[in-house]
């Protein structure tokens, strides 16, 4: 994908800033742990990992791994003074009722309704894995998205409806790729930040739905710029 | 007088039949009882349904277990990971059942087993492909499935430290699924590093009541 373009660390950025202090947090495998390297120091975050973690640190020193501490991408992390474990059941709690405030998660796609396509493909060479993605897209109070605007050989991602098997329906709120970040609204997708130097035909070229664009869109500064 | 505490692994797996249900705690590496899986491949119980998260990596615990065709069908949330070599052949060759379940599910369904409960309605998958054949109710407005308790004729189990009664407490986050799994089964077999005096473990500290505990069996690591 060639022309003006947000980093990934860039984009885990754009997230963070998005993410209150004091929030709960839970950051899906993948790119979304990038969020976690990336929040400002003056707020205070609590990261919760599927495996019965709050209070999840980064990684440790490479001479104090300890594999019985391990975040849900299966590396090791550490725990913040604070931090609790708790056994799965009660983590999954946290999760489907209600008391995680905010999570990231990757996607293949996502429909203007919010709908979200981030577990099964249509390979059907990959046995299907599911792991704790429908428990928090359906459980936890902000579902925002980071994912590359489209796929790499340029197929839409964000699109009138997904066609992949859903994950869930109707609970993304906002999706943030290396382009723009675009809202869920009542009526379809609304943009809010684009990339400098990226016009709005070919940010809709982009997007396989409909945009429309907020009054005051921001514009985002690639590092490179 | 109460001790639960057995001499060897193959008396902690005695008696597992074949065609049995067998829980086995862990999430990726991290709280597997990879001792007492491999006295389960020992012992010899073939035709197994292996309810747990993963669908073992490399050539150790669960992936043994497959690898010398003792796993009939495995119910678990994320069976693709790296090394998960054996699964995968033995998926593709239609050699094992797979029945996935979003993870809170699988947990949810096992705590359902072991509180007597007959089920429950959870809005996770309820919009998927997962939830098909099942019943959809409308619940505040929004879809759930209708999911049934999951339990296990074993439990094998992981913990830190265990007493006599078979009061436990696990390590870190390799606790995981271990709490709810050991409340599912007929007979829950754990693996400690150690075994503590009655009245070691802080009261307030316990984590699994010694209630849900059969077994137990001294690992040193």
């Amino acid at each position: 994908m060639s022309g003006p373009q947000l980093s990934h660390t860039q984009m885990a950025a754009r997230v963070a800033r998005d993410i209150p202090d004091g929030a709960y947090v839970n950051l899906g495998i993948g790119m979304p742990t990038l969020v976690g390297d990336v929040v400002a120091a003056d707020k205070e975050i609590i990261f919760h990992s599927e495996n019965g973690i709050l209070g999840m640190g980064p990684a440790p020193a490479p001479d104090e791994v300890d594999w019985e501490l391990i975040n849900a991408g299966k590396q090791p992390v550490t725990l913040l003074t604070g931090g609790s474990y708790f056994h799965h059941t009660d983590s999954f709690m946290m999760m489907r009722g209600g008391h995680i405030d905010v999570t990231v998660l990757g996607a293949f796609q996502v429909s203007q309704q919010g709908d979200l396509a981030n577990w099964a493909t249509d390979d059907s060479n990959l046995p299907p894995a599911v792991g704790g993605a429908m428990d928090l897209a359906v459980g936890a109070k902000r579902v925002l998205v980071l994912m590359m605007h489209t796929t790499p050989d340029g197929r839409h991602k964000l699109l009138p409806e997904c066609t992949y098997p859903l994950t869930a329906a109707r609970v993304v709120h906002r999706i943030y790729t290396e382009l723009a970040v675009i809202d869920v609204g009542p009526d379809g997708f609304v943009v809010v930040d684009m990339v400098a130097g990226l016009d709005r035909e070919e940010l809709q070229r982009r997007t396989g739905a409909p945009l429309t664009f907020a009054d005051d869109v921001a514009v985002l500064v690639p590092a490179d710029a | 007088m109460i001790d639960k505490r057995v001499a060897s692994l193959a008396e902690a797996v005695e008696g597992l039949a074949d065609g049995s249900t067998v829980l086995v705690g862990g999430f990726g590496a991290a709280g597997v009882p990879v001792e007492l899986v491999h006295a389960v491949l020992e012992q010899g119980a073939r035709d197994l349904t292996i309810v747990t998260n993963n669908a073992g990596a490399g050539e150790t615990d669960v992936a043994a277990l497959i690898r010398e065709h003792r796993v009939r069908k495995i119910i678990c949330s994320y069976p693709r990971s790296a090394g998960s070599i054996w699964f995968e052949e033995f998926y593709r060759a239609g050699n094992i059942e797979l029945e996935l379940v979003p993870q809170g599910t699988l947990s949810e369904r096992m705590r359902a087993a072991g509180a007597g409960l007959g089920g429950f309605f959870t809005p996770a998958g309820a919009d998927s492909l997962l939830s098909r054949g099942k019943e959809v109710r409308m619940i505040a407005g929004r879809r759930h499935v209708f999911e049934e308790p999951l339990g296990g004729d074993m439990a094998l189990v992981k913990a830190l430290h265990a007493d006599r009664w078979g009061n436990l407490v696990y390590n870190k986050a390799a606790r995981n699924f271990g709490p709810t799994m050991a409340t599912a089964a007929t007979t829950t077999v754990v693996q400690v590093r150690g075994f503590v005096e009655l009245g070691d473990l802080d009261p307030e500290a316990v984590v699994t009541p010694g209630i849900f505990v059969d077994r137990v069996v001294e690992v040193a690591e």
